[in-house]
């Protein structure tokens, strides 16, 4: 059975558990008025901003707890407290760990724990004014959920003994547990540590009084902890800070083995105990156990010694400052915050500082390229960020490239790198590629060679080039359906051609249980889905790894066994109906009570947009931060503790960008509507009346049996039925961007992936308000149904206006060679500027099409699996063999995936 | 009322689905929402469902029926945002104890008829206390981290409210659901635990359910699952869990999870799936079901039942898939070290 074990739990954004192994916990102290002037001073000019670095240099140095303090007489203490916790909260970096409130002012507590939402620390309670208030004041604790920190102080005073240390914890720990309910683990004792070696001998044992009731308290209750403010100990040597180092040192090395959990210590300024030069060792030693000190001469000789040693201040790290680092430290940190303003001068320096180019590349470069790497997988650094630092490496690469060049001429058999290769593509018919650059540039930060053959790649091309290059690894990507299929065939042919390297499957449409089912099968050695970019680089890196390469693989085989499994389960679980069921199912419209309103023309009529910033109300933003793996809903998202800071930059970035993309008029809209008589055979079969004659389009019907009253649909339904005598119509449109193949190659050019994945994903933005923007010209004016229609972006976006526009190839009608007929009636190729390739892919990538249902019940839906009666039928509908149309529609056979 | 302990004890209990997704069945027009009562109103009514429970309690109870029916052995009340701070959208900040009182009510006499119907089965009323409009740890301004939207003493204040309705209502127990603010869900549990000190009733057990909002694992306010849970372990919950935001697939891991590290019960309670393209939930009953049956045959659950997108049809299919798995045992809580 499971066991639940008495430890401290505390939480920032992440949690702390206290187990007994735990090392000694750094509860970070400069946050705090009363020890640290520069922090006082910033939170009395309500400098927020900049205080904020006090707390993240501590977190840095590693703190582990955070003491805020603002028990300052000058200060509004509720007020500072309350500001500048809630100023915390929104740097996830600091927030994450947990945060202890200290004041002797109980209100300023209170107004603490208001803004926290993790467990705290209060610091500190106490029976110095009784033990009413005490009982009272941990009530309220319990109520938040804080555990405390109890001084040991009472109606007498403060405990300075032995004996009165551990008789006021005791009587604390009694109160607490058996009147207030606390647990034991909630529980922190502070036994107060007190200055030594003043001069005055009643204070010569402070320090093995406290050491030594640490261990009796430690003993009798074992499940509390005990803490204590270490620098107070060395108070009568301020301004020495050599020897405070080390007596804090010497006493934490005790006091810790005597079961001290925790103290208030500035992280970035303790010693490590063997590294104290031995004689200032030995007299700490003798101060804090009292030991040779018979008038004092213990402390006297440290005195004495402290004199000679100047007090050595360490210098503190400034923002501006790392550009006096040495060239290696420069260039990971110009890495790590993506600043390219010094990358050449940099770059330059190294490669003279390095006996070859390549040196730098693999030595200061990848060190620098690693850390980001960890930093992202560590959830540190987000994608905007690395992708920021990618950029700064390839300038980086490009300045020393042709150096490199330089000697290969010189010295051909100079030997050239050794990283892994990984070729990258997007498969044939297929031609969206934000997700693959992505991965890209997310797998070369990490060391990798990659080879990216762009889109609309051949399974034949893909494969020689992997044999010539020898490349490790091979990785798929695609977007639309049919590029499953031809993952399936790439899988195939690596089988045929006996290839040995794993293989990577992306991509939005591609899933686990899509790859364990269609694709693992065809070939063996190793076909791995990876879920986004930032797992790409565990997933390399196992699979390059000869120890982790065999149970990767193992463990990942095994899992898509049981997932087949699952799937093969899972799918007899489902209900259809007959497809003639089905048909009689269908959406009961009353055609008698419906008028439907005449297009104002019938036929096609281009619109053509030069200016683009009519589209820009209506873009709908929170795909574009998903397409940089910053999910959420915008504009909530700006807000996210976690992402909220990265994805306002990204914000402002796209914003900047689009701002020149319009105004300088980079890209243009083209677009083509059209609308036609239209009637049903009261089936699911549409016909139009064109100027060249009849056209027939075939829907597809969902075949799921339904909860009663819920109507099998088809969009056929959304059409009047030739029967009905009521005259219908149909519409149709498709707009595309143009423009955007010289942008992009200016920011290839110059090495600038982040702006030219910037530039695709707003192209897709651009393209899809257009459809929007249209769709609602179609409603208002073109065809003019709702033609009072008033709806803000985010309506619109919620799709809440009246009739639909389903696209060919989306769920609703999901095959994708209707595509032809809407691409024909629209005017062909040369009116919409959009190319179909073999699978049905738009290129530009940045292209949308789609039927216009105008019936006030005309809603999207998804056809689901269809059974083999209506492949049949559709298939004769079609005039195509039912192999063609299985092929084309395999993702919704019911009988397979 | 039964013991719902003893209850968890034998088996794993079921609670309802969407109650929003069923409204929306009855495609109920402005009319619906204002009744006779608010025909004068000055704002919009229309989507504040809360309001159902006086206008329309016809339709609250039938809904609660049907999920009575369905097999749920815990039905939530009508108040998802039946607390002053939410109703301040509708100008409605003065109904809020009525709402609640109203709702308890309805729920109370529809759970009652069917314990009556099969006293072998007796069924629970929990008390539905959602997250608030607003955030406590989140500013509002992205030009000003430090300011908010509200302060800590509002939100106990409205909560106490709401909480005071729901018991005057007749609730078994209280549920803090779809927290995505950690601190929103301290203030609910601060005004709970308050107010049965302060007005000496019988204290109400409290079950508390997270919502992890998206693949990186933490809440909307950035907690991990185990600093969220950590962070509202004081409120010695009955039960503590997850729901909405995720469907069962993606939330099966952090479920996982939470059975190792929760002393308490352990809830869950998915969206049907993940929204598809055009915002709707698409997953069967029986795809919804068969991830359920997996959580219970793992031992990982005691409560489970249905978030956005649910209906009656999938708390059925749960409810015949898991019955008959043995409810996840509670763990030992350690009072030693080991």
């Amino acid at each position: 059975m499971t066991k639940i074990a008495p430890y401290l739990r505390l939480s920032g954004l992440e949690s702390l558990v206290v187990r007994p192994e735990a090392n000694f916990l750094n509860v970070g102290e400069r946050t705090n008025v009363t020890g640290s002037k520069k922090f006082a001073r910033l939170i009395r000019e309500n400098n927020y901003e900049e205080a904020l670095s006090v707390a993240r240099q501590q977190v840095e140095n590693g703190a582990q707890i955070l003491d805020v303090n603002m028990d300052d007489a000058l200060l509004d203490g509720v007020k500072a407290m309350t500001t500048f916790l809630n100023y915390l909260q929104s740097e996830p970096d600091i927030a994450r760990i947990p945060i202890m409130i200290d004041s002797s002012k109980f209100e300023i507590i209170e107004a603490g724990l208001k803004c926290v939402q993790g467990k705290c620390i209060v610091n500190s309670i106490s029976m110095k004014e009784g033990e009413e208030k005490f009982i009272r004041e941990a009530r309220i604790c319990k109520l938040f959920g804080a555990a405390v920190v109890v001084m040991a102080f009472d109606e007498k005073g403060q405990a300075d003994t032995f004996q009165r240390r551990i008789d006021i914890c005791s009587r604390a720990y009694d109160i607490l547990v058996n009147q207030v309910g606390f647990l034991p683990q909630d529980i922190i004792f502070d036994p107060n540590i007190f200055a030594v070696a003043t001069g005055l001998e009643e204070h010569n044992n402070y320090a093995v009084d406290f050491i030594e009731a640490t261990r009796v308290i430690k003993t009798r209750m074992p499940l509390v902890k005990v803490s204590g403010g270490v620098s107070n100990l060395s108070f009568s040597f301020r301004g020495n800070d050599h020897v405070r180092e080390a007596m804090h040192s010497v006493f934490l090395f005790y006091a810790i083995k005597a079961g001290m959990d925790m103290g208030i210590v500035n992280a970035g300024q303790l010693v490590v105990y063997d590294e104290i030069e031995p004689a200032l060792r030995q007299l700490c030693e003798d101060v804090i156990f009292n030991r040779n000190n018979d008038n004092n001469e213990a402390t006297e000789k440290l005195i004495a010694f402290a004199e000679t040693v100047k007090a050595k201040g360490k210098e503190q790290v400034k923002d501006e400052s790392w550009r006096r680092e040495p060239v290696e430290t420069r260039l990971t940190h110009a890495l790590i915050n993506g600043i390219t303003d010094y990358i050449d001068q940099d770059t330059e320096e190294a490669r003279q500082k390095y006996p070859r180019p390549l040196d730098v590349i693999e030595g200061p470069l990848m060190d620098g390229m690693n850390v980001v790497g960890d930093l992202f997988g560590a959830g540190k650094m987000f994608l905007p960020q690395v992708v920021k630092s990618a950029r700064v490496m390839k300038k980086s690469v490009a300045w020393l490239t042709p150096y490199i060049e330089e000697e290969k001429k010189n010295n051909p058999n100079a030997q050239q790198g050794s990283a892994s290769r990984i070729l990258l593509a997007t498969v044939k018919g297929d031609v969206h590629d934000i997700g693959k650059n992505i991965v890209g540039v997310v797998l070369g930060c990490n060391g990798y060679d990659i080879i990216d053959l762009g889109v609309m790649v051949p399974a034949d091309k893909i494969l020689d080039t992997a044999q010539k290059e020898k490349v490790d690894i091979i990785g798929l990507s695609g977007l639309i359906t049919p590029s499953l299929d031809e993952m399936v065939n790439v899988a195939h042919e690596m089988k045929r051609r006996g290839m040995e390297q794993p293989l990577l499957i992306g991509g939005a449409t591609t899933s686990r249980m899509h790859t364990a089912v269609k694709i693992a099968p065809q070939y063996g050695n190793g076909v791995v889905h990876v879920l986004d970019a930032s797992r790409s680089v565990t997933v390399a890196g196992s699979l390059l790894s000869a120890e982790q390469k065999p149970k990767f693989l193992n463990d990942t085989s095994s899992e898509y066994e049981k997932l087949r499994d699952d799937f093969n389960r899972k799918r007899t679980i489902k209900q259809y109906l007959p497809f003639e069921q089905a048909q009689q199912n269908k959406v009961a419209i009353d055609w008698k009570q419906y008028h439907p309103v005449k297009p104002s023309f019938l036929g096609t009529q281009q619109v053509e947009l030069n200016d683009l910033s009519v589209l820009v109300p209506y873009i709908d933003w929170s795909p574009f931060f998903i397409a940089w793996e910053l999910g959420g809903k915008f504009p909530d998202l700006l807000q996210d503790a976690v992402i909220g800071k990265e994805a306002t930059k990204l914000f402002n970035d796209a914003k900047d960008l689009l701002q020149k993309v319009v105004m300088e008029k980079w890209l243009t809209g083209k677009g083509v509507v059209g609308f036609w008589k239209a009637q049903t055979n009261g089936r699911d079969t549409i016909e139009l009346e064109t100027a060249e004659g009849k056209v027939t389009l075939e829907t597809l019907r969902q075949q799921i049996k339904k909860a009663a009253g819920q109507p099998n649909f088809s969009l056929a339904d959304f059409i009047a039925p030739a029967t009905s005598g009521v005259e219908d119509h149909l519409g149709a449109f498709s707009v595309t961007i143009q423009g955007i193949e010289a942008p992009l190659q200016r920011f290839q050019d110059d090495q600038d992936d982040y702006n030219k994945i910037m530039l695709q994903a707003l192209a897709d933005r651009l393209v899809e308000a257009f459809a929007e923007y249209l769709h609602e010209q179609t409603r208002k004016t073109y065809w003019g149904y709702a033609d009072s229609e008033q709806l803000s972006n985010e309506a619109l976006i919620k799709e809440e206006y009246m009739g639909i526009r389903p696209a060919p190839g989306y769920p609703a009608c999901p095959d994708h060679t209707e595509k032809y007929k809407l691409f024909a009636l629209l005017g062909g190729e040369e009116k919409t500027g959009i190319h179909l390739t073999e699978s049905l892919a738009m290129y530009p990538a940045a292209s949308v099409c789609g039927w216009y249902f105008a019936h006030p019940q005309s809603q999207y839906f998804g056809v689901g699996k269809i059974k083999p009666d209506q492949v049949e039928d559709y298939a004769a509908r079609k005039k195509m063999t039912i192999e063609d149309i299985r092929k084309w529609l395999r993702p919704i056979l019911e009988e397979e995936a | 009322m039964k013991n719902i302990r003893k209850e968890l004890e034998k088996r794993i209990l079921i609670i309802d689905g969407a109650m929003g997704t069923m409204i929306q069945r009855y495609k109920l027009q402005e009319a619906d929402y204002r009744g006779e009562r608010f025909a004068a109103w000055p704002s919009d009514l229309k989507g504040n469902n809360d309001l159902l429970s006086l206008t329309r309690p016809d339709i609250v109870d039938a809904i609660h029926r049907e999920y009575l029916e369905a097999g749920a052995d815990i039905i939530e009340t009508n108040t998802f945002n039946a607390q002053r701070i939410s109703l301040a959208d509708y100008n409605m900040e003065p109904l809020a104890r009525e709402i609640n009182v109203a709702a308890a009510q309805i729920a109370r006499k529809a759970a009652d008829d069917f314990t009556v119907a099969n006293p072998a089965k007796p069924r629970f009323v929990a008390g539905a206390i959602g997250p608030l409009n607003k955030t406590l740890s989140i500013s509002p301004d992205v030009n000003n981290p430090g300011s908010r939207g509200l302060t800590w003493d509002e939100a106990v204040e409205a909560y106490t409210e709401q909480v005071d309705g729901l018991v005057t209502g007749g609730v078994d127990l209280l549920l803090i659901e779809t927290i995505f603010d950690t601190l929103n869900a301290k203030a609910a549990i601060f005004a709970i635990k308050q107010y049965f000190t302060t007005t000496s009733r019988p204290e109400l057990p409290i079950m508390i359910s997270g919502t992890i909002t998206d693949a990186s694992g933490r809440t909307l306010s950035g907690q991990t699952l185990e600093a969220f849970y950590i962070s509202v372990m004081h409120a010695a919950p009955l039960s503590i869990g997850l729901n909405c935001a995720l469907g069962a697939a993606e939330m099966r891991s952090h479920i996982a999870e939470l059975s190792q590290i929760a002393a308490c019960y352990t809830s869950a309670y998915p969206n049907a799936g993940l929204p598809n393209a055009m915002g709707e939930y698409d997953e069967q009953p029986e795809q919804t079901a068969h991830f359920l049956e997996d959580w219970a045959k793992e031992g990982w659950v005691n409560i489970v039942g249905g978030c956005c997108g649910t209906t009656p049809d999938h708390i059925r299919h749960i409810a015949e898939h898991v019955s008959t798995f043995t409810p996840r045992p509670l763990p030992e809580t350690e009072t030693e070290l080991a």
